[in-house]
């Protein structure tokens, strides 16, 4: 716990927003030195190591999956032996084999909906943040409403209607029910850095407002938007999983939600096919887990005030 | 007074907003919900034109220009009318939402509750007794806790507590043999059947409460006025729930208005895997069947909740934080 101990603000975090973060341009040597300050945390440690192997599994799955995903020649509903580690399904299909190619479409979404919804927040916090009249009210209403709308049943509304997209509807559907709580802390983090000295010597040279906003200001944010990107990124995996174990996904798939999908509908509680349903549901835990030790890491080198927005729901 | 109203203004128009984005959700969409019935009429044998009408006018089709069924709806909202179910015709919409809101406002309304009371004083004993036990076991199992997917703990418990160990019923909300009623007996065998979901809405959301209330409750503990109050000699505990719990609250406080407006939304993936007849169930079926008046009307009701709580927060808000009102 000696990371979280560290995380009382002093009076000087709290009235600087960002913290170390903030240097002015010339950002990309603090970069480096945020990686180093991540590394540095032994839980984020542990989550880019847990992290790296799911990506490499996710990289390699045709070399290390012993069979097709969805080669259901085998015997079904087999116990766990030598050549099923884990067993089938009931289908008689791979259970190792799917949760293996299953780490594609986790990967796949966590970071594409994860990216597209924080692509999406620094945009708009940031455009919000250094607007001001009638345009920054109607962007703050916009942002309400979606902060407001419940995102699960907007999710589970859109994507009945559209059933039939596949995977880059789930991830859409995920990335627009999820940029806006972002988007409000980088506006506030924008609306504090407009004010600073290197922001006010670039207007005054005379640089466009979109050079100042995403050329000055956003660099200075790194920590921040890279917190949102992994906070995003394991709402987007566990909301795919849902959708997916809701039957909401193409359930032709082979991810970690439909498998458990096919493990409920199939059953699997009821025949033993224990890893059926213990596997899928692990390795979401495992990779959602590996990003929120990241994002201890990425906590420590922005302001502690910020992990207030990790509250409730 | 003027906080209150703008208050109440920005709720109408978000309420207006919410309104027309669940009318017009249907009509951007591909296909229409007739389609669907018809493709599913379709199955046993070809569709005529008669046919078609018959269904439309059935299932209440709006007609008209775009502006005629916009006013049309907003009509029909007003009066609480949301046509007939699809999966359960001739069945109202509002009827079967009445049948299943009881079960999901008492289950879900009691353990979110309890679990914002106990995660609340969990996250003031762990930030007041910082670096001790007390502080680490309930952060780093709360934080973990977040990161599983709450269907998964469900279904988990639902093999070891239901199948394995046949400790609990393992779906339904009272047995089969129960009448409703207010009776000690049936009121029990509801208790009962309640356990399981209970249970892991519980688990699953004191890590949030923990957490934030902790990380709030450990800004105000570096105060100025949290310092005065420990020099000036007053008891521990005093200094904790007086002096830094109660101006930490805040942020948690809002957290549970939220989530208390989130109570009619039930929880649908725990109710779908105990088949839990609440709110959350009954949309999940609605989803299933492509019972879009159904699913319309449920998804009104979810929000508007979330809104009416979000207005009753921000106005205590601004009566408990006199800072807030600017």
């Amino acid at each position: 716990m000696s990371q979280n101990t560290n995380q009382a603000p002093t009076s000087t975090s709290v009235g600087t927003a960002a913290g170390s973060d903030i240097d002015g341009p010339g950002a990309r040597r603090s970069g480096a030195r945020a990686l180093r300050t991540i590394w540095g945390n032994r839980k984020a440690r542990a989550g880019l190591i847990i992290l790296g192997v799911f990506l490499v599994v996710a990289a390699l799955a045709p070399l290390l999956a012993p069979y097709a995903p969805t080669d259901n020649s085998f015997e079904r509903n087999a116990d766990a032996s030598a050549a099923h580690w884990l067993g089938t399904t009931a289908a008689g299909e791979d259970v190792l084999s799917q949760l293996i190619y299953g780490s594609r479409i986790s990967v796949l979404v966590g970071f594409g909906a994860g990216g597209l919804a924080t692509v999406i927040a620094v945009l708009v916090g940031l455009s919000w943040g250094y607007v001001s009249g009638w345009i920054g009210e109607v962007i703050n209403f916009i942002v309400n409403l979606f902060l407001v709308i419940p995102g699960l049943p907007l999710m589970i509304v859109i994507a009945t209607y559209l059933s039939d997209g596949g995977i880059s509807v789930i991830i859409a559907v995920i990335a627009i029910t999820g940029w806006a709580w972002g988007a409000r802390v980088l506006r506030s983090q924008t609306t504090s850095l407009r004010s600073r000295d290197f922001v006010t010597a670039a207007r005054f040279s005379g640089e466009r407002p979109g050079r100042i906003v995403f050329r000055e200001i956003l660099p200075n944010m790194t920590s921040i938007i890279a917190g949102g990107f992994f906070g995003s990124a394991t709402a987007a995996i566990l909301a795919e999983a849902g959708l997916e174990f809701l039957g909401l996904g193409d359930s032709t798939l082979v991810t970690w939600g439909t498998m458990l999908y096919w493990a409920q509908n199939s059953n699997a509680l009821l025949v033993g096919q224990w890893a059926l349903l213990f596997a899928p549901g692990l390795c979401i835990s495992l990779f959602a887990t590996s990003l929120t030790l990241i994002n201890f890491g990425v906590d420590g080198i922005s302001n502690p005030r910020l992990r207030e927005g990790s509250t409730g729901r | 007074m003027t906080y209150a109203l703008r208050k109440l203004g920005l709720f109408l128009l978000t309420l207006w907003a919410a309104v027309t984005l669940n009318f017009a959700l249907p009509r951007m969409m591909p296909g229409s919900p007739a389609d669907a019935a018809i493709a599913r009429l379709a199955q046993n044998g070809p569709v005529n034109e008669a046919t078609r009408a018959a269904v439309e006018a059935q299932l209440g089709i709006p007609d008209g220009n775009l502006l005629e069924q916009y006013i049309a709806y907003l009509g029909q909202v007003l009066r609480l009318d949301f046509g007939v179910s699809y999966t359960f015709y001739p069945e109202p919409v509002s009827g079967l939402v009445a049948g299943a809101l009881p079960y999901t406002l008492v289950l879900v309304g009691a353990v979110t509750v309890l679990a914002f009371v106990v995660g609340t004083l969990l996250g003031v004993l762990a930030a007041w007794r910082r670096g001790s036990w007390a502080d680490a076991l309930p952060t780093v199992s709360g934080s973990f806790m977040n990161t599983f997917p709450y269907f998964w703990t469900a279904l988990l418990l639902l093999f070891f507590l239901g199948y394995v160990f046949n400790l609990f019923p393992t779906s339904g909300a009272y047995s089969p043999t129960g009448t409703p009623s207010l009776s000690l007996a049936f009121v029990g065998d509801a208790l009962y059947h309640a356990a399981l979901p209970a249970v892991t809405m519980f688990l699953t959301s004191l890590g949030g409460w923990i957490i934030g209330m902790r990380n709030a409750m450990i800004t105000t503990l570096g105060e100025d006025y949290v310092t005065f109050a420990e020099a000036n000699g007053l008891r521990g505990r005093t200094v904790a729930l007086r002096y830094a719990a109660r101006n930490a609250i805040l942020p948690n406080l809002t957290g549970f208005g939220l989530a208390l407006g989130g109570v009619v939304g039930g929880s649908i993936l725990v109710e779908q895997v105990f088949g839990y007849p609440g709110i959350g169930f009954l949309l999940f079926n609605a989803v299933i069947g492509q019972d879009y008046p159904l699913m319309q009307a449920l998804f009104l009701m979810i929000t508007v909740s979330v809104l009416v709580a979000n207005l009753i927060v921000d106005l205590l808000y601004g009566a408990l934080d006199p800072r807030t009102r600017r």
